[in-house]
Order: C-alpha cells, then structure tokens, then sequence
C-alpha cells in the first residue's frame, strides 16, 4: 500500500493521470483503524483502474487541512489530480466507498 | 452462510462482548455480529477512569481489545455483517444479513446508541469539515485553533478537556446554567485555563463555505443571538457536538416494546416482549448508560438466554 505524505503527494495524486483513492486517517483515531482491513481489501479488488493509498494526517495535519479534510476518516477521489468525490465519518465504508469508485469508473 | 447457533448477539460493544463471555464459557454455540468496527461508542474514549478494577490507564480500545481476547478464550465467534432484518417470533429466530441467513435460538439485541446531532443548518454540510462528534478522532486537527463544544454531562467537559491538549481554547456552550456533569469532573473543568464558558445557550446555524468559520448562538433568555467567528488568522474553528445519544434502533421500531425516546423496554432479565429476544446495555431502557452496566445486562441477558434454549429446546 502506498502511503502518501507532504513530499509525494504532489506528484503521486494532485499530478497523477487517472483515479487516486487517498484513506485519510490519524493514529489516535478507532474508526480509521476498523476501516484499514476493508480499505486494504478494495484496493485488491480493484489493483490496476485506481491506484489506492493511505495518508497519516497526525504526520501531516497541514496538508491534510489543505485538502480540507478535519475530520476523520476521510476518503477522497482524485481524478487526473481533481477532487470528484468523497467519503466522511459514517460514509467511509465499504458500501460508500464502492459507490464513489463505481460512479467515476 | 447457514447454520443455527444457540445465541446469536447483535452488536459487539461492551454489552454484546459480555454476552458473548458469559453465552460461550456456558458452553452455548455463540456468534456476536457486528456492523463495522467493534468495541462500540467506549472505542472513542481516551481514558476511562471509572471501571472498577480495569487495567491501569485504561483506554476504551485497550478495554474492548481485552474484553474481545476473553471472549473469544471461551470460544464466541464473531463476524463483520450487517444485518438488514429479522424474524423474531418464530421458535428458530430468523437474522438476514449482507453476508446471508444466520439462524439462532435465542438473540441477544445490544444494538447500542449514537450521538445526537445539533440539527441546525450547516451541521450536516460541514461535518467532517469542522463539525465533529469524536474528540479522539478529530480534536488534533485543531491544533493551536479555537474549538467550540455543545453539551453539559460528563462527555462534554471530558472530550473538551481533551481537546485543551490541542486546540488553544475551548467554549463549552450549554443550554442550562448549571452542568449535569459529575461535580468532579465540573470542578476540573472550571480549572482548566484554555476553558470558557457560555450558559443558557444553543446552536442555531452553522457558518462555513467548505470549512466551519462560524457559528450563530441564541441566548435562550434573553432570546439575543450571537455570532462567534473563527478568529481571522485561523479561518478555521472547530464544533464539537457531545449532547447526549439516540438509539440504534432501526430494526427493531414497530418490533419490539420501548419507550418514548425509543429505547428497548426489558424486565430486570433482560427479556423484551418477545420470548428468547433479549436486550443488552445502550439500546436499552435504562438510567445509567456506562460500561459498567452494559457489561451487566450482558451477563445476565446471557445467563437468561441460556436458561430459555435449555427449557425450550430441551429433547
């Protein structure tokens, strides 16, 4: 799994072509840590149209706030580096998820 | 999936993992379904300082994670499922879910409870972009900004104390004029120097394009209302809900007896209106909503739903 910080995160979601699915999480928080196993499995089910990755928003709080992400966990979906899509709180699961990626596929 | 368990527990908080030590040590084929995370509401607690006897500096999740290693020491399985309806009545109970049927001889119900929300404009636009329901989850984001907290009982003024480890300044805003907390707690509160306090007032909107900036505050005794705004500097404030809970009670509306805020009516058993339907911890009809007596209706929903399969599958 790729993880994302304030180094590649230009290059590898705001400059890259295609899907880029960000799992914003913090260390402090539970319900970012029940998601991981579900995260971990979509991005097997879908390796090669959307490329997935996890950022640690207590590393980087910045740059998470730049991306308007305050609360967690936070799903986003960038395509060609622009925001489409995103999956707050109650909605970051695995249901909300596949939805947002099945609706920009 | 399909097969017929002795107990089936809905629910994996403290309640339903109580249950489940209590149904599996009695040696009843044991399953605790749980919806997406397990451990419950106790999950986004930093400390928990009043359960007797816990391990030292006792966290929610270091609490839930040895209640999960008990359970499953005596056997209780436990599966990711979301279950989209029941059939109660029958002798066999009836648990439709996303992963299939699951049948079971008796279900314990430990649905648990959420949080309440404000239900003002803006708080459903902006959560997860200010607007915040766990301290834990979200309270670093505010590091060095301001933070707003509704609520009066014991888990606004501990998550706003939380907060304080952050955040620069803490407005708790509370709609009585004395708070319900634990005196205790109130006293440590009152203490803390990044703490403020505003009485006899509550939410009416929410400000933010994208990120909460502001909030509008009605006096309710003078009917005045008030604007507070995020500090220009900032651009950025902080709301965190913390006004009490509602029950997860969904399935079970139309099903079962509760009462008028919807909670599940029992007897000092555990037994809801239908035999072999019990009930266990937030979800129920109660006066004290804490891990301590959640762990307690789980023991005895267990011991109960044991004592009924032997009298009513008995050969």
């Amino acid at each position: 799994m790729l993880e994302f910080n304030k180094e590649n995160f230009q290059e590898e979601v705001l400059d890259a072509k295609g899907l880029v699915l960000v799992d914003y999480w913090g260390e402090g928080c539970e319900p970012c840590r029940a998601l991981m196993p579900t995260f971990d499995e979509l991005a097997t089910e879908y390796e090669g149209r959307v490329k997935f990755g996890k950022l640690n928003t207590t590393q980087d709080r910045r740059l998470a706030l730049s991306q308007r992400v305050l609360g967690l966990p936070t799903i986003v979906l960038y395509k060609d580096g622009s925001r489409v899509g995103e999956c707050i709180k109650d909605n970051a699961s695995r249901e909300g998820i596949v939805s947002l990626l099945e609706m920009n596929l | 999936m399909e097969s017929l368990y002795d107990v089936v527990i809905i629910g994996a908080g403290p309640a339903g993992l109580s249950a489940g030590l209590y149904a599996a040590r009695a040696k009843m084929s044991t399953l605790i379904l749980e919806r997406d995370k397990t451990g419950g509401q106790i999950s986004g607690t930093e400390e928990v300082a009043n359960y007797p006897g816990s391990i030292e500096d006792a966290t929610g999740p270091s609490l839930v994670a040895r209640m999960v290693e008990q359970c499953e020491s005596f056997g209780a399985k436990r599966k990711k499922a979301n279950v989209t309806a029941m059939e109660l009545n029958g002798k066999i109970k009836k648990i439709h879910t996303d992963q299939g049927l699951i049948e079971a001889k008796s279900v314990i119900l430990a649905l648990g409870a959420s949080p309440r929300k404000l239900g003002v404009p803006g708080e459903n636009e902006l959560t997860g972009k200010g607007v915040s329901y766990c301290a834990t989850c979200d309270a670093e984001f505010f590091t060095d900004l301001e933070v707003i907290v509704f609520g009066g009982g014991d888990t606004a003024l501990e998550e706003g104390m939380f907060i304080t480890k952050f955040a620069r300044k803490v407005t708790v805003v509370h709609r009585r004029d004395t708070f319900r907390a634990a005196k205790s707690i109130v006293e440590k509160a009152m203490k803390n120097p990044k703490m403020d306090f505003i009485y006899n007032s509550g939410p009416k909107e929410i400000l933010g394009d994208g990120i909460v900036q502001g909030v509008v505050i009605e006096n309710f005794e003078t009917g005045e209302t008030t604007t507070i705004n995020a500090n220009p500097d900032d651009g950025i404030m902080g709301i965190f809900v913390f006004i009490g809970y509602l029950p997860e009670n969904e399935l079970i509306k139309d099903v079962l007896k509760t009462d008028k805020q919807g909670y599940i009516l029992t007897d000092e058993n555990m037994l809801t209106d239908i035999p072999g339907v019990f009930a266990a911890g937030d979800i129920r009809s109660k006066s004290l909503r804490q891990v301590v007596t959640a762990v307690s209706d789980g023991a005895i929903a267990a011991v109960q739903a044991e004592k009924y399969v032997d009298a009513t599958f008995e050969e």
